[in-house]
């Protein structure tokens, strides 16, 4: 509870600072000054010192898992709005209004984390998706983010439809939106509940962008702006993952035998689409695209085996995928060339952020040593602890096998290449030395996964 | 009435909100269409919460079980209405520069 109220009330904070505040940069600081109470509250909160107590029904239950979530989640915002927020003043004037939304947006991460109702579920799915509309539309004069904003407007009201009609329809068979109402089972399921089921899993799989409900992706992606791009693909995709898999646990557990084989086909077309059409990509900002579809794909299988190995591998999954992504895109962002020869020569120009990002590049291929590697390893061995599914997790390792071809090509480009002509980015110390703390904690969970796995049970 | 009715009305009414949504290419309408499909779940869920309430009716006099189904359609309400705000602001600042709402224009994106 101390999060949400706090990111809730700090997000109107930001928007005053907007007026009150003439210098950009004490508006970044007020932000980043958030972010650290936020995260400083949540961790209070995991260690049962709530400082608001909210009588919420039992709409709401912040266990470990949402709060170690949270502070995950948290603790990527702020390193997010470290690396990034200096490249938001060039979006636009609205300066302080990003940063608000996205406050309010980490508002509706901890609703989705935490929910046990289907009210709530809704709720901080929309509480997310509006101001991920105005973010991505919020280069006014580009009309590629217009195109962008629109499209993801449209099919992401759309899909909010879908998952409307599936609750009504949960709640007619139940007449309750309590998950725990809904999971108990008697007798056989019956159609009005099966097809609410399937709604809801076709809604929350849009908006995890998973195949095949992933075709505003790759142009959303692309259309919006570096930065926020850089936060969409991560935190708040990471967020409908951690909302997915407490939705089929704990409101459609007893139907897992189901959904099993739905879930499975998805992974396999998530895993095939994303990674084969990555291959065939020139921009490296389209090809990340298609990457965070690939790696939701190898999100999906903690959602198919649903066992604590799987929640406990997406925990890691998202840390690992979440760091890499961020840094990656951060240097994107100050690039002018998106494309694969926009690395050209790197490594001779700029050694040690070449050397940063081939780890990030590493942990996303899932090489060995870095988180990347742990978590796939962690969601494989998940699914073969769910029984019956070695093809499908054959078909990961193979798609993993794949993923390395378009990764390695950002390491061609800057080993192996001459820079044609002058595209020397410029970088700040304190910009580089951050980049370097994200690319030491893949490292290190990569070695001592147990400082995450330990939170989770102490 | 039995509830079967209000089921085929909103379903009905659901289906020609998403064929709307597929066919139509007029950003305006595409939406109106969408509206379409939140105000058929509003329909569907006053039925149900009825239904849920006159059963719990039956055991209980004073028993306010089954309204929240009623509730939900206030949320839907809320919500549809920040979407407008925002939909509404995004096909302004489309029309503003290539002056049409046309969805077609949205292919840029491909090449």
């Amino acid at each position: 509870m101390n999060a949400l109220i706090i990111s809730a009330v700090w997000g109107v904070v930001m928007m005053f600072s907007g007026i009150l505040l003439k210098q950009k940069s004490t508006v970044r600081n007020l932000a980043i000054a958030g972010m650290v109470l936020l995260l400083v509250a949540n961790i209070f909160e995991t260690n049962g010192t709530a400082f608001f107590n909210v009588d919420t029904h039992g709409m709401m239950y912040f266990d470990r898992f949402a709060l170690i979530f949270n502070s995950i989640a948290i603790l990527l915002s702020l390193l997010f709005l470290l690396l990034s927020a200096k490249d938001m003043e060039k979006v636009g004037i609205n300066y302080a209004e990003y940063l608000a939304l996205i406050f309010f947006i980490l508002c509706g991460i901890v609703l989705t984390s935490s929910f046990k109702s289907l009210l709530i579920l809704f709720l901080g799915i929309e509480i997310i998706s509006i101001p991920l509309y105005i973010l991505t539309g919020s280069d006014k004069l580009n009309l590629k983010s217009n195109e962008a904003s629109l499209k993801y407007f449209l099919q992401g009201s759309f899909s909010t439809g879908l998952m409307l009609m599936g609750i009504a329809f949960i709640y007619g068979d139940k007449g309750s939106f309590l998950t725990s109402v809904i999971a108990p089972l008697n007798g056989l399921p019956s159609a009005l509940l099966l097809a609410g089921m399937l709604l809801l899993l076709f809604s929350m799989a849009f908006k995890a962008s998973v195949a095949p409900f992933h075709f505003w992706t790759p142009d959303v992606y692309d259309g919006a702006p570096t930065v926020f791009t850089s936060f969409m693909a991560t935190i708040v995709k990471a967020a409908v993952f951690v909302a997915f898999i407490r939705l089929f646990d704990e409101a459609f557990g007893n139907l897992h035998h189901k959904w099993k084989l739905t879930i499975a086909l998805i992974t396999v077309a998530t895993l095939f689409i994303g990674n084969i059409t990555a291959v065939f990509q020139q921009s490296v900002k389209r090809m990340l695209a298609y990457s965070s579809i690939s790696q939701a794909g190898f999100m999906l299988l903690a959602i198919y085996s649903m066992n604590t190995d799987g929640k406990e591998g997406l925990l890691l999954y998202v840390l690992a995928y979440s760091l890499a992504t961020i840094g990656l895109f951060a240097v994107l962002a100050k690039m002018s060339d998106y494309s694969y020869d926009g690395f050209n020569g790197l490594a001779r120009q700029r050694p040690f952020l070449a050397l940063l990002i081939t780890i990030f590049v590493l942990s996303l291929s899932g090489i060995p040593l870095t988180a990347g590697f742990l978590s796939k390893f962690l969601m494989l061995k998940a699914t073969l602890a769910a029984g019956g599914s070695l093809w499908l997790v054959i078909v990961a390792v193979v798609m993993a096998v794949i993923s390395i071809s378009y990764y390695f090509r950002i390491l061609q480009a800057m080993y192996f290449k001459n820079a044609e002509k002058d595209n020397i980015i410029t970088v700040s110390p304190a910009f580089k030395w951050t980049l370097a703390v994200l690319a030491a904690l893949l490292i290190l969970l990569g070695i001592f996964p147990n400082l995450v796995f330990g939170f989770y049970y102490f | 009435m039995p509830i079967n009715y209000y089921i085929f009305l909103s379903v009905a009414l659901f289906c020609i909100g998403i064929v709307g949504v597929l066919t139509r290419r007029n950003a305006i309408i595409v939406f109106m269409c969408i509206e379409l499909m939140l105000n058929a779940v509003n329909l569907l869920l006053v039925a149900f919460s009825k239904m849920h309430h006159m059963k719990a009716l039956a055991a209980d006099v004073a028993t306010t079980a089954g309204t929240d189904g009623q509730l939900f359609v206030f949320f839907i309400m809320v919500v549809a209405a920040a979407e407008v705000s925002v939909g509404l602001a995004i096909i302004v600042m489309m029309y503003r520069n290539i002056h049409s709402v046309d969805i077609n224009f949205l292919n840029r994106l491909k090449h």
